[in-house]
């Protein structure tokens, strides 16, 4: 049979994998990473350089030796007419192989056994290994395919030894690098200082009087953390929504000719690094912001650092959030279907009854989302508090200085991280179970002719006066970020000056050729090489899994969904705090490495590439896989030669939003960096912190216009692609 | 060019017993045989719902049988993804690639099973050339008219040369008058190529047209299997009667029976019929709006009394709704330029060949 030749090709494709993994590829991780190629000095005898066969063949690290056995152990079966010997050897010496690469890798660290009775039960080791390079991560690899193509010659999924492969791949990444660092947090939670399990402690850490406690009610103290963020977010989420909700009602219905200009709004949060807003904000109301000392000059008041805590976080979410929560309600008000209107006015109702009984019911569940949209990214928000916190202390950044600060206490930033990932998982599942039925948008694509009616006016006036507030401000705090780069020393030395930039940018010529001067340059470069590095993979990765959730059908996908999903819903800090809490350790050894910095834009961003995916491929008829599959092509030639080719624009989206994303993170990320690979983000952290605000926002400023040019290009190139395949039936759809 | 000619490699298709079921409520095919004979056209008719095709699409291997064999040229095809079968598929939507040319999606298949570059745009442009579309290799699928996107799905599908074509509703997305010309092509290239050829529609005019056999199907079973005219002359059941054309199904009583004819007592009338094995005894009778006289009073032809309730011009024919102590009836006539009108009493006749009884507990 055709597939059974197929599934031996792709069992002797992963083998040659194996083997290039276990004898010519170095098999721990190398110090100064593979790229530098330092080890090719010395290998492949050196024992730090070396593949796992010359390490054996010295006499080192023997027990490496039996994964050789499951890796050539399909050369039995291979081209076996008897299926089911042939799939049930695969399976077996893909999970053999994986279950004892891992064993060997989590029992064998730097000091030896990790665990006593290992050292008991096989007597002292007296030797050691570091996390696995990249020759233990082909083999790896191997093993995984080993083993979906046996399951799928089992006939799993129509014996489609792509799709099966697929899905493993998905599963296996997303298992190690979201549910592993969240189970390594929890056990974290669970110990105490010196290792060991205790309920005890877990329970004190957690009911801690600094998280839940309620002095802000009765006496003039700081409530919880806990209750801080919450406190904090629901107000966030409901302010957002109203003014969502109010600009998307601008946006559609006011008959205003400039409303699509609003939509340009929406661009914003992406291509502003979170913490930038908070700067402004300083800039404005700080002790020596202008309208501070402008307001305190008039009424002749003592400038006051009131900015600082609740009101300026506040402000700032707002700013930041709310083209978020527009951006959620412009789809819901245009989805609701033109002709209930029309019906409802040919029906005798007026204008204000119409919006009151039949718009503001169908855009209710779309509320409600955008509600928890907000309530979960002011959660999770890191940059604004950090900035403008004061001493409203909220969970995001006390986990921070529970592992930064002087406590550096694991455990708590462990169990601080966990309570935040309560709320924000409660909110995510609420947004899914509770409102993913409730869904009430009316768009069917055909026979929806008509226009949106106007708004009521006594609704439309309180929403243009509410809008024009609004965008004079945004319209302020970016002229503010802007300005604030070239002003000397803001609010004491007000002179034009060219000095932030130069002091971060400088380019001097040097008898090497060019040389970049500038503070700022090592960290935009890394910036670059880890956004762009990080923006492929996270797009190859968000669109198998939205084309295995579009295009196949199998056994626990609403699993597979909810967990590619899910980490979406992890709040960077909590990634950032389960990174070094789960990979500072061999096996996966990968802390200080831009790599972990890569892994963790990948993870964080991957909800965006599967969206843009699944917004794309649902528009692409079904029948054009189908009529490929039915001309003899197989479902990889299929996914490369049909689906890729015409989702080249939500490709590009995904490309362009995982690099933006990469490049204003912070939140995961200043946990991750180190002296070797510092961000952009983390460089202007630092700089705020020593209130170095105008290389701080002379950077940020570079940054936003790095980023709007990315997106224009953008545009541009997806423009581009429409003209000149008119047929090309997607449609962008950047969700 | 003859090594590019385009061969039959025509095999049979066989169903034994194949159900398919969604989940465990939803049963779309349930326990269907059936058998295609190679070189052979096969329409599979029935309202939408009936498992149509779903059956078509288990041809294809794009849906997994739950229970049973299907055989493709004798050899067991059951687990077989669509990939490793040798079936080809014009779809409904024609499923053209909009990001290749023409030739390209003509070539794609050949393409997908490892042929030489050169080879494949021969054999493609052979294939556009049987479908009179000689010149159009360049252009891109937008280019072209809804009924030449057809035909290069056609050319698609052919070059493969499958062992089974399969059709699904194939003229749907034209419009009226071009559905005549095409239905034609399709039948001409199939004749003349031998080839096997799967056909689902619900229009069974076109079903009527096209096939050497129909499968009637619904509610997921075969209603069904023969010839056009034997569907149409001697529907098994009052569904296919009902659905092959309308028909009126009529209370009868069959009052003796010698050899294979029948006599039956319709109202005040009474017919010779073929018996189709039935015994004496109440019985139901089919019969075609057309197959139904009207009279004006004062003709003086015997028959039954019946008042006319409505009566609607269609252009061609009359279209008459009448009321007798039969129930009601719905009867045609060509006879345009005669129209009776609504109110007026007629006598009704029927017509001594048309008639059919239907086999009891239809």
């Amino acid at each position: 049979m055709l597939s059974a030749s197929r599934a031996s090709r792709a069992v002797w494709l992963w083998m040659i994998v194996g083997l290039v993994g276990y004898f010519i590829m170095p098999w721990y991780i190398l110090e100064d990473g593979f790229f530098s190629f330092e080890w090719l000095d010395g290998y492949p005898f050196d024992t730090d350089y070396a593949p796992a066969a010359f390490l054996i063949a010295q006499g080192e690290k023997l027990w490496l030796a039996p994964l050789v056995l499951p890796l050539l152990l399909p050369l039995v079966v291979i081209g076996n007419k008897d299926r089911q010997r042939f799939s049930t050897l695969l399976i077996i010496a893909g999970s053999a192989g994986l279950f004892y690469l891992f064993a060997q890798g989590f029992a064998i660290g730097i000091r030896g056994f990790n665990a006593e009775w290992l050292g008991v039960l096989f007597g002292e080791l007296g030797d050691r290994q570091f996390g696995f390079g990249y020759g233990a991560v082909l083999l790896c690899v191997a093993f995984l395919f080993y083993l979906t193509t046996g399951v799928a010659a089992r006939g799993y999924i129509n014996g489609d030894v792509f799709v099966v492969g697929a899905i493993g791949f998905i599963i296996s990444i997303v298992a190690i690098f979201i549910f592993f660092p969240i189970a390594q947090m929890l056990s974290s939670a669970l110990r105490d200082n010196d290792g060991v399990y205790s309920l005890a402690v877990f329970v004190a850490k957690f009911s801690e009087n600094k998280i839940w406690g309620l002095a802000c009610l009765s006496e003039n103290r700081g409530c919880g953390v806990a209750w801080n963020s919450l406190f904090l977010a629901v107000i966030v989420g409901a302010a957002t929504t109203v003014l969502g909700l109010v600009f998307a009602l601008v946006a559609t219905r006011s008959g205003f000719r400039y409303s699509n200009w609003l939509r340009a709004l929406t661009v914003l949060p992406i291509i502003t690094p979170p913490f930038v807003i908070g700067l402004a904000i300083i800039l404005l109301f700080g002790l020596s912001g202008t309208i501070t000392q402008w307001v305190a000059g008039v009424l002749d008041l003592q400038p006051s650092r009131w900015v600082y805590g609740l009101p300026g976080i506040l402000i700032a979410q707002m700013l930041s959030f709310t083209p978020i929560a527009f951006l959620v309600l412009i789809g819901v008000v245009e989805g609701v279907s033109p002709s209930m209107e029309e019906a409802s006015q040919t029906l005798r109702a007026s204008r204000w009854h119409t919006f009151k009984t039949v718009t503001f019911p169908l855009i209710r569940p779309g509320l409600a989302n955008a509600f928890l949209l907000g309530f979960i990214e002011s959660m999770a928000d890191f940059g604004n508090p950090l900035v403008l916190g004061g001493n409203y202390d909220v969970l995001s950044t006390e986990i921070f200085f529970a592992i930064v600060g002087a406590q550096n206490d694991q455990g708590r930033a462990a169990v601080l991280a966990i309570i935040l990932l309560l709320f924000t998982l409660t909110a995510f599942y609420a947004q899914r179970r509770w409102l993913g039925r409730k869904s009430y948008i009316t768009k069917t694509g055909k026979g929806d002719g008509g226009s949106h009616s106007l708004m009521p006016r006594r609704v439309m006036w309180p929403c243009y006066i509410i809008a024009s507030i609004w965008v004079i401000f945004t319209v302020t705090v970016y002229g503010m970020i802007i300005y604030g780069g070239f002003v000397e020393t803001w609010g004491l030395n007000h002179t034009l000056t060219f000095k932030h930039y130069i002091t971060a940018f400088a380019v001097g010529v040097n008898d090497f050729g060019l040389h970049f001067k500038g503070s700022a340059w090592d960290s935009f470069w890394t910036t670059l090489k880890i956004a762009a590095t990080a923006a492929p993979l996270t797009a190859i990765v968000g669109l198998i899994t939205a084309y295995l959730l579009v295009r196949q059908n199998f056994a626990g996908k609403q699993w597979f969904e909810f967990g590619t999903m899910l980490s979406f819903a992890i709040p960077g800090t909590v990634v950032g705090v389960s990174y070094i809490l789960a990979f500072n350790v061999p096996p996966l050894e990968l802390t200080g490495t831009g790599i972990i910095l890569i892994i963790s834009f990948v993870f964080r961003n991957m909800p965006v590439g599967v969206r843009a995916g699944i917004a794309s491929m649902s528009q692409l008829d079904k029948s054009l896989d189908e009529a490929s599959l039915t001309l003899g092509a197989s479902t990889w030639r299929t996914f490369r030669k049909v689906i890729l080719p015409l989702m080249r624009p939500a490709i590009l989206a995904a490309l362009v939003f995982s690099f933006v994303r990469a490049m204003t993170a912070i939140s995961a990320v200043i946990f991750l960096v180190s002296a070797e690979y510092n961000m952009a983000t983390s460089y202007i952290i630092g700089r705020v912190e020593n209130n170095d605000y105008g290389i701080a926002i002379a950077y940020s400023t570079t940054l936003i216009f790095v980023m709007l040019s990315a997106i224009l290009l953008f545009q541009l190139l997806v423009g581009k692609t429409q003209t000149t395949r008119p047929l090309t039936q997607s449609r962008t759809n950047v969700g | 060019m003859s090594q590019s000619e385009l061969k039959s490699r025509a095999a049979s298709v066989e169903f034994r017993d194949v159900t398919k079921k969604y989940g465990t409520e939803v049963t779309a095919v349930d326990s269907v045989s059936l058998q295609v004979a190679a070189g052979e056209l096969v329409t599979l008719l029935g309202p939408s719902g009936c498992g149509k095709t779903t059956t078509l699409r288990m041809i294809a291997g794009l849906e997994m049988a739950t229970q049973g064999q299907i055989l493709i040229g004798g050899a067991d095809v059951s687990r077989l993804p669509a990939t490793d079968r040798d079936v080809s598929m014009v779809f409904q939507s024609y499923a053209l690639f909009p990001h290749m040319s023409v030739l390209e999606n003509v070539s794609y298949g050949l393409r997908a099973s490892g042929q030489k570059k050169k080879q494949c745009i021969e054999r493609a442009e052979h294939g556009l050339d049987l479908v009179g579309l000689a010149g159009y290799g360049a252009r891109l699928p937008s280019e072209l008219s809804g009924g030449q996107q057809q035909r290069v799905a056609v050319a698609r599908a052919l070059v493969l040369e499958p062992q089974v074509l399969l059709f699904d509703e194939p003229l749907s997305n034209l419009d009226a008058k071009l559905r005549r010309q095409v239905r034609e092509d399709i039948r001409d290239i199939q004749q003349n190529l031998a080839l096997t050829v799967v056909y689902v529609t619900h229009d069974q005019e076109e079903a009527l047209a096209v096939s050497d056999r129909i499968i009637v199907m619904n509610n997921a079973t075969i209603a069904q299997i023969g010839t056009p005219r034997e569907l149409y002359e001697q529907p098994a059941d009052r569904f296919v009667a009902d659905f092959i054309g309308e028909a009126n199904i009529i209370d009868a009583q069959i009052t003796a029976v010698d050899k294979d004819r029948a006599t039956v007592i319709v109202g005040n009338t009474s017919l010779q019929l073929d018996a189709r094995g039935l015994t004496p005894g109440a019985a139901k009778l089919a019969v075609r709006p057309n197959r139904i006289f009207i009279q004006t009073p004062g003709d003086d032809a015997a028959g039954l009394a019946a008042v006319v309730e409505k009566a609607t011009y269609v252009g061609d024919r009359m279209e008459y709704k009448i009321k007798t102590e039969l129930g009601e009836l719905f009867c045609t006539s060509e006879a345009t330029d005669q129209a009776i009108d609504t109110g007026k009493h007629v006598t009704v006749q029927f017509d001594a060949v048309g008639p059919v009884l239907l086999p009891r507990g239809s």
